[in-house]
């Protein structure tokens, strides 16, 4: 690509109407799921009833805010209902972003690749004119239909990067030679109706998972390529359907990605939804008041400065998954740069941690009860990851020199199985976790793993 | 290239219609409700018709303890209560429906009991052992323990207590050895109507029997073997407590009920029936060789409860002096158990792929 045709890729213009379905789509699917979650009790099984949380580094201030937790999942979904519909949609977007991340950073024990994903989107949708048409910030403005072609590909871009570094993950000995971990999660749906059986067959795990590797490799240019991508958008839903009924507590992640997807599509395919939903609203007659009242908005002007930012932000994105490059010892073990880099899927970890504490008084060791501090599941995440167990060690620490013990030191007997082979020690029991310094460079006190994951 | 995917889409899709007729589909699935079926008929309930029994034999011979108070009935009764205690071993691990509900291991077995409130029990005139947590220590196989060898400095004082009229020992020794039957037989009640629904729920969820059982199985294995019986006495989570051991007052049978405990969890793991001594059917051990494909983390689990085993049976009968004594022996065994706690809550589990955490939060 030499300057002219970039330069005039950077002016060319194309039909918002693709953006303002994913606007809409969404910003409902994000309405919906935070009210399922509120109504499943997770606002108080997960962020209320603990008494310690798990934070990701630099930001442990952000924290369950005891009641006022439920305000911010007010604020949240109150900004997407306003951002699906485009009422003051910088406004709306500003708040979706921040409540949902804010949601989202209060304890990582809940982190899911898909709420990474939708804190990126909405990050992306503050920036990009998703709300100059068919909005309600828009309804004395219909005509300004054109918007930059850049603001629609970056959101293809973006979900491109999902899939190709999901796929790129998946090429690994464990996937494509022994077909785990997913022949361990297919034995174990036995009890699905109709295919419960089959999926203890052993040709149906390499199946499974040398689809699932090509699938994701592959999506981003089926998709791309104008001649397969309805068949393409086939396999998304087909892939996605699937995935929600053998593993049902992927929760929301399969309707996210098939409504993205659908934003490959030609604008004429969004131009036939867009008119379909305008008559259904012309009929109503809230519309109608809504029309006479709101004011001449201003003509959003979407900066070359946005542009850049959004730029900036997708190259991070193509470079944040590769920061485990940089990391010695095996990721599936040590977990360092493992997360926010679309793996999906790719490990059943399974550990056992028992905290040994020693004081200088009497020089008593003795062991710590988990579930003192953390919820079931909160041990269960926090038994397999070596950032968990250091941050729990250092809380322990914390809390019994408060309680009054001298020169605490915290030590771990910690083990853990990784798809499916015999559980190994995970961290050195001869350090004290209390007297180290925790940040993102290499944690050595994790022991080597004994058995090589070859990957790419 | 779309040709290839064309391909692997038809497979994919045909995959979920067709039937597998190539192979011999003993190998290639697992009856998980025959595994249920042999747990449950086989092990579970004739463990509990044991217990039953065995605990109807201690009210026997206290019947005629209380008839005639001397050394040789108060032996009997003892020998009963053992019996009974060691009897127990094989179904604390059982905590599902209505065991779970009404509380019945922690009526069982919470040590070590609460003397105070056993005295202060003993002349309470609206005595209910069903009202709440704090009687938990007053009642079951520990209040028995200390009723039956902790009552008095020797066996002259125990019988003397016992014949003094003033007090009300005995009656209090029947309201317990009664009420452990009659929780007994609600237990058994609840598992024989329940029976079939049970063996029916072998789906993979939070609430369903196999998921319960291993969970409860495993659970049993770390807190009620490795740390109430060894752990705690020899202050793995504080400083020592002698008085913690099992069986504190009888002295010399800690090591007994531990080794049947210990004996429990190999048999059920094996699917071996404790009463008949044999092996009827599928277990969590056939279960993982089949989902393994090969027997190796069945034979470290076997050779880990192997090895606990070895190291039990060198230990001395009194716990408690061990702790005072000798307590690193004790810590030894707790490391043994260790071994097998980690196998089964990070290995087993995770083939098995059952859940932990109790709740269907999202995962991806």
């Amino acid at each position: 690509m030499n300057i002219n045709s970039l330069k005039h890729y950077i002016n060319s213009k194309t039909s918002s109407s693709p953006l303002v379905i994913f606007r809409i789509s969404f910003g409902l699917l994000i309405f919906f799921s935070i009210i399922r979650f509120w109504s499943n009790g997770w606002i108080k099984s997960l962020y209320l009833d603990p008494v310690f949380h798990f934070s990701y580094l630099g930001f442990s201030w952000v924290k369950p805010v005891g009641n006022y937790t439920y305000l911010i999942f007010l604020l949240c979904i109150l900004s997407s209902l306003g951002f699906a519909l485009g009422y003051k949609y910088k406004l709306s977007s500003i708040v979706l972003f921040l409540s949902f991340t804010y949601i989202e950073l209060m304890d990582k024990t809940t982190y899911l690749n898909h709420y990474y994903l939708i804190s990126i989107l909405a990050f992306m949708l503050i920036f990009l004119p998703a709300a100059n048409y068919f909005s309600i910030d828009s309804l004395r403005n219909n005509k300004d239909k054109l918007i930059p072609r850049w603001s629609v590909d970056s959101i293809k871009v973006m979900l491109c990067i999902v899939y190709f570094y999901a796929g790129f993950a998946k090429i690994n000995s464990d996937w494509l030679i022994d077909a785990q971990p997913l022949k361990i999660w297919l034995q174990g749906s036995y009890d699905i109706p109709l295919i419960g059986e089959l999926l203890q067959k052993k040709w149906v795990h390499y199946i499974m998972s040398w689809g699932g590797m090509l699938y994701d490799c592959l999506i981003p240019f089926l998709l791309y390529i104008k001649r397969t991508r309805w068949f393409a958008f086939l396999l998304v839903v087909i892939f996605h359907v699937l995935t929600k009924v053998l593993f049902p507590a992927i929760g929301m992640f399969p309707y996210i990605m098939i409504v993205s997807c659908f934003i490959f599509f030609n604008y004429s395919y969004h131009d036939q939804i867009i008119l379909f939903l305008r008559r259904l609203v012309n009929k109503t007659r809230l519309y109608k008041n809504l029309k006479k009242r709101v004011e001449k908005p201003k003509i959003l002007n979407h900066s070359r400065n946005s542009m850049y930012l959004i730029a900036g932000f997708l190259l991070l994105q193509i470079l944040i998954p590769l920061r485990y490059k940089l990391y010695p010892g095996e990721l599936f073990w040590t977990e360092q740069g493992y997360r926010f880099s679309w793996r999906v899927m790719l490990v059943e970890k399974r550990g056992h941690t028992d905290f040994r504490i020693i004081n200088s008084d009497d020089n008593q060791e003795f062991y710590v009860n988990n579930e003192d501090f953390l919820t079931p599941f909160q041990e269960k995440q926090m038994s397999f990851q070596p950032d968990f167990i250091v941050e729990f060690a250092q809380f322990l620490g914390d809390y019994y020199t408060e309680k009054g013990l001298n020169n605490v030191e915290v030590y771990v007997d910690a083990f853990a199985t990784l798809n499916g082979r015999k559980s190994e020690r995970l961290i050195d029991p001869k350090i004290n976790l209390y007297g180290i310094k925790n940040s993102i460079l290499h944690k050595d006190w994790i022991n080597p793993y004994p058995h090589e994951i070859n990957k790419l | 290239m779309k040709k290839i995917l064309n391909v692997l889409f038809l497979t994919l899709l045909f995959s979920c219609t067709s039937e597998d007729t190539s192979s011999n589909p003993e190998d290639d699935d697992f009856d998980r409700q025959a595994m249920l079926v042999n747990l449950t008929d086989n092990i579970i309930l004739p463990s509990f018709y044991d217990l039953e029994e065995k605990l109807n034999g201690l009210k026997n011979n206290l019947d005629s303890f209380s008839e005639k108070l001397d050394l040789t009935s108060l032996t009997s009764l003892r020998d009963s209560f053992f019996e009974a205690y060691r009897s127990w071993q094989h179904v604390e691990m059982f905590n599902i429906g209505k065991a779970e509900e009404i509380y019945y291991p922690q009526k069982m077995n919470i040590y070590p009991s609460n003397v105070s409130r056993i005295h202060l029990n003993m002349i309470k005139v609206d005595l209910d052992l069903d009202s709440g947590q704090n009687e938990y220590s007053a009642q079951g196989f520990p209040a028995l323990d200390y009723m039956l060898f902790g009552l008095g400095e020797n066996d002259n004082e125990i019988l003397l207590t016992y014949s003094n009229q003033n007090n009300n020992s005995l009656a209090y020794l029947k309201i317990l050895v009664n009420k452990m039957i009659s929780n007994t037989s609600t237990v058994i009640e609840d598992w024989k109507i329940n029976r079939t629904e049970f063996v029916n729920s072998f789906g993979n969820n939070s609430s369903s029997s196999l998921n319960m059982l291993v969970n409860d199985y495993v659970y049993y294995y770390e807190k009620g073997l490795r740390t109430n019986k060894f752990g705690i006495p020899a202050g793995r989570w504080a400083l020592k407590r002698p008085q913690n051991v099992e069986a504190f007052y009888a002295k010399n049978l800690s090591k007994i009920l531990a080794i049947e405990a210990l004996k429990a969890c190999n048999n059920f793991f094996i699917g071996k029936c404790n009463i008949s001594n044999n092996i009827k059917g599928e277990s969590f051990k056939s279960y993982l060789d089949f989902l393994e494909g090969q027997n190796l983390l069945s034979n470290s689990i076997l050779d880990a409860f192997r090895s606990a085993n070895t190291k039990m049976q060198s230990l001395d009968d009194n716990f408690s002096a061990i702790v005072e004594n000798d307590n690193l022996k004790l810590l030894e065994v707790f490391q043994e158990l260790q071994e097998g706690v980690v196998l089964l809550k990070t290995d087993m589990i995770s083939m098995m792929d059952i859940s932990v955490d109790y709740m269907d939060a999202d995962g991806d």
